[in-house]
């Protein structure tokens, strides 16, 4: 069973979701140590990390129009910072992977399962003939 | 396997008996089968229970209903999988579990396989990443083999409201894999504290709810030491399962003495001691004592809140022979409580033990120090306590004043009499 690890964090704080010093592209120790155990665990199957909030941009459609605006709306100070895949057996697998996160500790990580969404057979049939 | 043929009321008698006393079992059981599919096992008991209807009047009461009624709902349940070709795979899979552990009548009819799976279920139904109404509604319903009505009974919830969040956690269950096991190691401690919780508050619902029928309610008593009992039983290394088996059996046993004639809540000490229930009270007592003892071997040095509860408990309960109430070993006990569990209601409570134990002045300072942090304002029990303890130290237009603000914040008829009763008794 696939899972999600939403991270959640304080962006101003060193060691939140994304933090480990803003944008910059350095991984800090903690959260290195982290993917590692993901991968020792042989449970990680992905995951990024995301530039600020402040870089997010959101549209929507509405009668066929294109509404963009600045950002998500917000209301909390805990902001989506990354992500990370995991495979494990079942929630209490998925939580104590959750658990160890560095942004646990602080900010909070929300877990949920994946349902998937495979691709089109026709569709992965063109991509690998082009 | 069968006994003769039964007289007419026979068998419907033996199917109630069996849906009352087996219903958890059963459901645990085909839980585990099905690989935590709950609404495919409750599908299956529903039909074997259907099934029953016909064939235990015509061939008689099988000699255990239970394995009886698992072995009849696991065919179904394999029928419909067989039925349904999507679900092609996993029959696959269930068959090899099969053959490698052929579920026969004899061990069915062994409580250690049932049991098993029963505190498995429980600790799926109580899984802190279920809201805990859920967790309540889910226990009651898989566990306690409540019906869906019995339960909006008991909670005064609209039968809809329950059923939905039955439906929604039986959906999380399956969506987020919620797993059918008892936790190890680490996370037991706190997974067995979510279930205790759970197992509490369906007996305070029972205990103190103020409305609802009053033998619905009893029954959610009855099934939360039930349950109390199993798990005690089964995880008897932990001191707190101990500890909240022995709370719930002390607290039952004063059930019967708690009103007064007029319907006011009756004081502990104004209790009739005759109205409790004196073989419920050693049940209790000896609970406890197991949980001391599992507390006092060195891996589980913890002695925790549901323990000190159960002792506080207890020494109310040994003043069932006339001998007085201890209060300074109860204040002693707010005292460690407070430190483990630190809360206001801790603090009112060891104020009014104080209060009882050393005289009101000890307790009021106790009192005004809760007031003056502001906690506690809308809990009609501290003007109550206040209002006592002014009573008694002669302060009466104060009391007086602290009984009409109880009066004004509590919502319970009982507890409005009683101090009803009490305002009249210092105005006169």
């Amino acid at each position: 069973m696939r899972y999600m690890l939403l991270i959640y964090g304080e962006e101003t704080q060193p060691d939140g979701a994304s933090g480990d010093g803003g944008d910059s592209p350095e991984i800090s120790p903690p959260w290195m140590e982290y993917t590692t155990w993901l991968l020792d665990q042989g449970i990680h199957s992905g995951g990024e990390r995301l530039a600020t909030s402040g870089s997010a941009t959101t549209v929507r459609v509405r009668d066929g129009n294109r509404l963009i605006t600045d950002g998500p709306y917000a209301e909390t100070k805990e902001a989506l910072g990354g992500y990370y895949i995991i495979e494990c057996e079942n929630l209490d697998g998925a939580l104590e992977a959750a658990a160890r996160c560095p942004a646990a500790a602080g900010g909070s990580i929300e877990i949920r399962p994946i349902i998937g969404m495979p691709v089109p057979e026709t569709v992965r049939a063109d991509r690998t003939a082009g | 396997m069968t006994t003769s043929r039964p007289g007419p009321n026979e068998a419907a008698e033996a199917i109630e008996r069996a849906f009352h006393e087996a219903y958890g079992s059963v459901l645990a059981t085909l839980i585990r089968f099905l690989g935590g599919d709950f609404d495919a096992a409750e599908e299956a008991l529903a039909d074997a229970f259907a099934t029953a209807l016909e064939t235990w009047p015509r061939d008689g009461i099988p000699a255990v209903p239970a394995a009886w009624l698992t072995t009849a709902a696991r065919n179904r349940a394999l029928d419909r999988i067989r039925r349904d070709r999507r679900q092609a795979e996993k029959l696959v899979l269930l068959e090899r579990e099969q053959a490698g552990r052929e579920v026969t009548t004899m061990q069915l009819g062994t409580e250690g396989g049932i049991d098993d799976d029963r505190l498995r279920l429980i600790f799926t139904c109580c899984h802190p990443a279920l809201p805990l109404d859920a967790r309540v509604a889910l226990t009651l319903r898989t566990l306690g083999g409540l019906t869906t009505p019995e339960i909006a009974r008991a909670f005064l919830l609209p039968e809809a409201t329950l059923a939905q969040r039955l439906v929604r956690a039986k959906r999380k269950i399956r969506e987020a894999r919620i797993p059918y096991r008892v936790p190890l190691g680490e996370e037991l401690p706190a997974r067995l504290d979510s279930v205790l919780a759970t197992l509490y508050l369906v007996f305070n619902e029972g205990y103190l709810a103020s409305g609802g029928e009053a033998a619905v309610r009893h029954e959610l008593c009855a099934e939360a030491i039930r349950l109390a009992t199993l798990v005690a039983d089964l995880m008897a290394e932990r001191p707190e399962a101990h500890g909240l088996l022995a709370l719930l059996l002390l607290q039952d046993s004063r059930h019967d003495a708690r009103l007064a004639a007029d319907g006011s809540i009756a004081l502990l000490e104004d209790q009739d001691r005759a109205m409790w229930d004196g073989a419920e009270i050693r049940r209790g007592l000896e609970a406890l004592d197991r949980g001391f003892d599992a507390a006092a071997r060195p891996s589980h040095a913890s002695v925790g809140r549901y323990l000190l509860q159960a002792s506080i408990a207890a020494e109310h309960a040994r003043t069932i022979d006339g001998r007085p109430t201890d209060w300074r070993a109860i204040a002693t006990l707010y005292e460690a409580l407070a430190r483990i569990d630190p809360s206001p209601v801790v603090e009112l409570n060891r104020a009014v033990a104080l209060s009882l134990a050393e005289g009101p002045e000890a307790g009021l300072h106790l009192l005004d120090g809760l007031a003056a942090r502001g906690e506690l304002a809308e809990y009609h029990l501290l003007p109550a306590a206040r209002a006592d303890m002014l009573r008694r130290v002669g302060r009466f237009p104060e009391a007086a004043v602290e009984y009409r603000r109880a009066l004004s914040l509590a919502d319970n008829d009982a507890e409005r009499r009683f101090l009803r009763r009490r305002l009249a008794e210092i105005a006169g």
